[in-house]
């Protein structure tokens, strides 16, 4: 089968790989229909996660039809058009059972604090991503969920991981009426994020990035006041100001490891990788949040991180809220809002590229080419 | 690039998420109360260990899954055993990680070249979108490269 392999930073191709096979009881094999880049996959393209191992396949967004099913399964049949959650969730733990399905304590050897997801290196527990004609779905009966027939799989395969994130993200900050919600990054999550972010009842939505094209459709999607902050001199007191000096009630960080803004983390973070990552976007977020807010994180952050001001998240009583988007709590309410038309998810879909031209479409996500914000990749063996 | 004053409430779905138990933020977890019981809970059957697996010492037994994708081979391998002795607290554990993925680097290009695959990295890094979408780039590249080239050569001819 064909299967996107990883060579080393900025280098990937497609090529022959070994069929996947259930390597446990509870495993499905899925023919992939559609797959995405996620922008926290550019973090493991980049080099910036620990343990990406080269020959790896990435991709923890996609669609597919179940295949073959091991002999526990007893939720997916053969021919089943299927959603798979980015989380491997085995449904028993007491994570699990909590909704905490992004923690589930049975599915990493490599890492405690996550748990498994599909194609996201060996820190996330070496399982191979979706960016293939077929993958192996661990825990099949727990996490893939059957497209409703009336879904339209481009909105579908954005329910696996962008619009999840994207909500939880805007939930996680207990945005209440009246709220000023501000939003660091304008990629998909960030702009699915301030989308989602009106459910709560703001009354103002705001979304920062440096890309005036992603801004631009931040603006016509998520219906947000965007600003490009290098037309800012200091964002932060931009944000002060604009909130008659109080801070605005609620960060989220949309960001994670790779941001821009700030010469010093990104020289310590992202060339000299002291620090794994520029944190750049968290900073701003808890500096620009007032007293008693509440920050919210989504962006990836790879271990280790530190020049975090700490201090500040003391002093200034912020609560913060993180954590990966736990798919399967929350996809009988995401299904309902896009099924009643309150959410457009394939709305962020820009470029639809044959998995086998993976390269180019690494290349355009991640240099911004082409007004690019969302890719989906066409596997030739989709139904 | 501000907006215009929008009707907010006209959004399509304003508020009706809103909770106003929601203090200070939701969800809360959907407590069990099997919080205590802590790793006693109904395992599925253990997936058979066929491949080199490296866990984290902060675990006293491998999950129940597992990818198999990439065992350790090589000297990136060796690093990775010893990064996998130290607690994920620890920066001996993800610096030496850090380490064996730039080495994994070259040692994928060695077992490409042993497989008699000459690696195109033009078209592994996608640059054939960058030459379509952004030409300016690929020539401005190239020029620096060309100067930084040229300014060696010269000063190499030089010291001879």
């Amino acid at each position: 089968m064909l299967a996107m392999n990883y060579r080393g930073p900025y280098r990937v191709r497609t090529e022959q790989r070994p069929m996947p096979e259930i390597l446990h009881p509870e495993d499905a094999i899925v023919r992939v229909t559609r797959t995405c880049i996620c922008g926290s996959d550019l973090h493991l393209y980049h080099g910036m996660v620990p343990d990406t191992r080269v020959g790896s396949t990435f991709g923890h967004e996609f669609t597919g039809i179940v295949e073959e099913v091991g002999p526990m399964v007893q939720n997916l049949k053969v021919g089943d058009h299927v959603l798979v959650p980015f989380n491997i969730a085995c449904g028993k733990c007491n994570f699990c059972k909590q909704g905490l399905y992004g923690n589930c304590h049975e599915s990493n050897p490599m890492a405690t604090a996550v748990g498994g997801i599909f194609g996201y290196s060996h820190t996330a527990g070496g399982f191979d991503g979706g960016q293939a004609e077929y993958v192996r779905v661990p825990y099949a009966d727990v996490g893939p969920t059957v497209i409703p027939p009336d879904m339209d799989p481009d909105d579908a395969v954005l329910l696996t991981d962008v619009v999840p994130t994207g909500y939880q993200a805007a939930e996680m900050g207990g945005i209440k009426e009246g709220d000023t919600v501000v939003i660091f990054g304008a990629g998909p999550i960030g702009i699915m994020a301030a989308r989602c972010a009106w459910f709560f009842g703001p009354s103002r939505v705001i979304v920062i990035d440096h890309v005036d094209y992603r801004l631009e459709f931040a603006k016509n999607y998520a219906k947000c006041e965007v600003y490009n902050f290098k037309s800012l001199e200091d964002p932060v007191l931009f944000l002060k100001k604009t909130t008659d000096w109080y801070g605005a009630d609620v960060c989220i960080d949309c960001v994670g490891c790779e941001a821009e803004g700030n010469a010093l983390q990104t020289f310590t973070g992202r060339k000299a990788l002291l620090q794994a990552g520029a944190g750049t976007a968290l900073q701003w977020a808890i500096n620009s949040v007032k007293k008693g807010g509440i920050v919210s994180i989504v962006g990836v952050y790879g271990p280790p991180f530190n020049l975090i001001p700490i201090g500040n998240v003391v002093n200034k009583g912020i609560t913060i809220r993180a954590n990966q988007a736990s798919v399967k709590r929350l996809l009988p309410k995401l299904i309902d809002h896009v099924q009643s038309g309150r959410l457009n998810p394939k709305g962020l879909i820009t470029h639809r590229i044959p998995l086998e031209e993976i390269s180019e479409a690494y290349n355009i996500f991640s240099s911004k080419l082409d007004n690019c914000i969302k890719t989906v990749l066409i596997p030739s063996t989709k139904a | 690039m501000r907006n215009e004053a929008i009707d907010y409430k006209a959004i399509p779905g304003w508020g009706m998420d809103a909770d106003p138990e929601n203090e200070p933020t939701y969800p809360m977890k959907n407590y069990t109360g099997d919080d205590h019981n802590r790793i006693n809970y109904e395992r599925s059957p253990q997936q058979p260990i066929t491949v080199e697996i490296l866990q984290s010492n902060e675990r006293p037994k491998p999950p129940v899954v597992f990818g198999t994708s990439v065992p350790p081979s090589g000297l990136s391998g060796i690093i990775r055993r010893y990064a996998f002795t130290h607690s994920e607290d620890r920066y001996r554990h993800w610096l030496p990680l850090i380490l064996a993925d730039r080495i994994n680097v070259f040692e994928g290009i060695i077992d490409d070249v042993k497989k008699g695959h000459i690696p195109n990295v033009f078209a592994e890094k996608g640059l054939k979108a960058t030459w379509k979408h952004n030409p300016q780039k690929i020539v401005s590249q190239i020029l620096v490269a060309s100067v930084v080239a040229l300014t060696l050569f010269s000063v190499l001819k030089k010291k001879k």
